[in-house]
């Protein structure tokens, strides 16, 4: 692998290549990431996108994206990949298209479609070996039919469908861990508050070939219920409690490119969105606010000492 | 040309070859299987070039498919029955797309119960996909059909994918004889693919199947898609024109057979009609005026010409291999809606039969031409009948009876232990 030429804010991209005024909502903390991968990714990619908020983004006439864009369907997004991947290999292989003509098969997926009705088309696509980007911006919830709980929502989150006095009470499965299973030659967690982390993970995911994983956990503030000019900062708390971990695999080997230290107390994070507000008001929930902190401790425990 | 025996299966098998798809996205079921394996081991000893993927579903496999055509190169998959089924969405999805693909579906009766054998509901299921459809009766005409497939589905007027259907056990594993027509004849009948403006490009970004905002934009398309595939009413005359003169084989959008001065006709589609043909030999050697109408193009729905051809007909026996559960026989009600309005039309009765691989045997045709006739000649139409032998409800019977002497043995038998619900 090349050495990553971004080390430092200033070495980010000055031109953005997507473009403004989309039907996203105003703080989409899953947009802003999507800003700072394209520009590192550019516009020599196909967007293949699974159902959910951002299939708003190409509405007939208009896309964003100077590149291209295919939507295919909530469950197979990776599949969709696979066509245009192997189609443009085939076409390369014949001669019919130039080398020059080449794109990069992106998938673009929210975490409604990517920990439940995808998961088997990616797992798939991942033995397979698919030479693709996968990009998951995780807003935890079905947030573009109104923050239904998904397998991506945390425990004690409220949501439309777990509207009670301790909130979501599943806990958020672990896609990571998932995709690490399937030994896919890169995994990376992201987020937009952090723009040069996110950066280098982006180039260095573009540098390799094979099934790659980019998940951006997306503060959402009309899921989450904050006021959008707060996401910036609820994407900072997420990383500075330890409750949205960066880190990144290769060759089987993970790291954490941020270790918190000292980390916040989850509440921190928790107490700047509505859908935890049942956990502070009309009492505190020791108890469940206790759950949360521990499941981070344990977390950071098994990673070891900071570096 | 070189004439072998093949199986339905292998002559798609070998459509799909002499069209020189460039991309097979497969998910293998029963009975479809051997086009796929066939299609794989040409494609691993270097007599095919492109490539196979293996997918880990239908849906995902319909996915890749109209992905990979809306890239820009030739694309062959291939299912059947519940596979259909669960890729559902996309079949709708796609027609949108305007992706030129086919599609070989080898038809299977739906679950529940679930079976192996042969009917049409799951063709009839993507009726209103937008798919064009396209229904085999012969192993030859499988090939040829995907041929013709190819060069329909392509042309600029028409930019839709297509089904080519054979029937499951009757065709896909029954082998006839079928002319293989050489290359150069291919090449001349269907020119290398075209993508036109669908394809990714680096140097041409483009933004593909994507969602509108409300009715007006919405309705445009689909109207445009509808209208597309009206157009390959035209379209579909002129392949069958081409290719009889290339290769000297004609599959017009309706088969007639013995019709012209027929009083009473069969209207049928699918392997079931070579019965149905049998059956009009021996009914005309009888010297009854009795004739074949085989709908080989079922989307889009050859209206005009099959008023034509029935102009002047007494009756016709509908005979559907499906079943649209609470209203009756799927062709019936479309050739019924065809001919509503039309002057001195025939009258039409209604047959279910052939459902899940069951038989329609010959003394069934000759009933059903004389239920027709006799119908005809009073004006009076005769209620919708399925057809099922006094042999057949006593099969059932029999093993009603045994499930319930089983279920009487399971419970005296092996009756679990009362441990008063503390087990």
């Amino acid at each position: 692998m090349t050495d990553a030429v971004i080390r430092r804010m200033k070495d980010l991209p000055s031109t953005h290549l997507l473009g403004s005024g989309t039907p996203m909502c105003a703080g989409c903390g899953g947009l802003g990431a999507l800003h700072e991968i394209y520009d590192i990714l550019g516009a020599k990619t196909v967007f293949v996108n699974a159902a959910g908020c951002m299939t708003l983004l190409s509405v007939y006439p208009f896309t964003p994206f100077r590149g291209s864009w295919l939507y295919t369907a909530m469950a197979s997004a990776p599949a969709g990949a696979q066509g245009v991947r192997d189609a443009l290999d085939i076409l390369i292989e014949k001669q019919r298209i130039a080398a020059e003509e080449d794109l990069s098969a992106v998938v673009l997926t929210g975490d409604g479609a990517a920990y439940g009705m995808g998961l088997s088309a990616t797992s798939s696509a991942i033995e397979r070996k698919l030479d693709f980007l996968y990009v998951c911006y995780d807003n935890e919830g079905y947030g573009n039919t109104g923050q239904q709980s998904s397998g991506a929502t945390p425990r004690a989150a409220r949501t439309a469908t777990s509207t009670g006095s301790s909130g979501h009470s599943g806990d958020k499965k672990d896609l990571y861990a998932i995709w690490i299973a399937h030994r896919p030659v890169y995994a990376a967690t992201v987020i937009g508050a952090e723009p040069l982390d996110l950066a280098r993970k982006i180039e260095k995911a573009k540098s390799l070939k094979g099934p790659r994983m980019i998940l951006a956990l997306a503060p959402c503030p009309t899921g989450w219920d904050f006021d959008p000019q707060d996401a910036v900062e609820i994407g900072r708390l997420a990383v500075k409690t330890g409750i949205w971990p960066l880190k990144e695999t290769i060759d089987g080997r993970t790291v954490h490119t941020r270790s918190p230290h000292p980390r916040l107390p989850v509440e921190a994070y928790l107490k700047t969105q509505g859908r935890f507000r049942h956990l502070f008001e009309p009492a505190r929930d020791e108890a469940l606010l206790g759950e949360i902190q521990a499941r981070v401790d344990a977390y950071w425990e098994n990673v070891g000492a900071p570096t | 040309m070189n004439r072998v025996l093949l199986t339905g299966n292998g002559a798609a098998a070998w459509g799909a070859r002499l069209a020189a798809v460039d991309y097979v996205p497969a998910f293998p079921i029963t009975p479809q299987t051997e086009i796929i394996e066939t299609l794989a081991k040409w494609f691993e000893r270097g007599e095919m070039r492109g490539r196979l993927t293996l997918l880990e579903s239908e849906h995902s496999m319909l996915t890749a498919a109209g992905a990979a055509a809306a890239t820009g190169v030739r694309v062959f998959t291939a299912t059947s029955s519940q596979g259909l089924l669960y890729a559902m969405e996309m079949v709708y999805g796609l027609s949108g797309w305007r992706v030129p693909f086919v599609m070989a579906n080898v038809s299977r009766g739906l679950g529940t119960p679930t079976t192996l054998e042969s009917d049409h509901n799951d063709l009839l299921a993507t009726r209103d996909s937008g798919f064009l459809l396209i229904v085999c009766a012969t192993c030859q005409e499988v090939l040829d059909s995907v041929l013709m497939a190819y060069r329909l589905a392509e042309d600029a007027r028409v930019r839709l994918p297509v089904i080519v259907n054979l029937d499951g056990f009757t065709l896909s594993f029954t082998r006839e004889p079928v002319e293989i027509p050489e290359a150069q004849r291919v090449e001349r009948f269907l020119p290398a693919f075209d993508p036109q403006g669908i394809r990714f490009r680096a140097s041409k970004p483009i933004s593909q199947a994507v969602a509108v905002l409300g009715g007006t934009p919405y309705s445009y398309f689909r109207y445009e898609t509808h209208l597309a595939a009206l157009e390959a009413l035209t379209v579909y005359d002129e392949v069958a024109d081409a290719f009889a003169a290339e290769m000297g084989r004609v599959h017009p959008a309706v088969e007639a057979y013995r019709a012209d001065d027929a009083e009473v006709v069969f209207f049928m589609m699918g392997a079931f009609a070579t019965k149905a043909k049998a059956a009009v030999d021996r009914l005309r050697e009888a010297g009854e005026r009795v004739g074949l109408l085989r709908l080989r193009l079922l989307r889009p729905f050859p209206e005009a010409q099959l008023r034509r051809l029935l102009a002047g007909k007494r009756g016709v026996a509908v005979i559907d291999q499906n079943l649209s559960t609470g209203k009756g026989g799927v062709l019936h009600t479309e050739l019924a809606s065809a001919l509503y309005g039309m002057r001195n039309a025939p009258l039409l009765a209604s047959f279910i039969g052939g459902l899940g691989g069951r038989d329609i045997g010959a003394e069934e045709f000759y009933e059903m031409a004389a239920v027709v006739r006799k119908a005809a000649q009073s004006d009076d139409p005769p209620a919708p009948r399925l057809l099922y032998t006094r042999a057949e409800l006593r099969e059932v019977r029999k093993l009603q009876a045994l499930a319930a002497v089983e279920r009487a043995q399971h419970h005296e038998g092996h009756a679990p232990v009362d441990t008063g619900g503390k087990q």
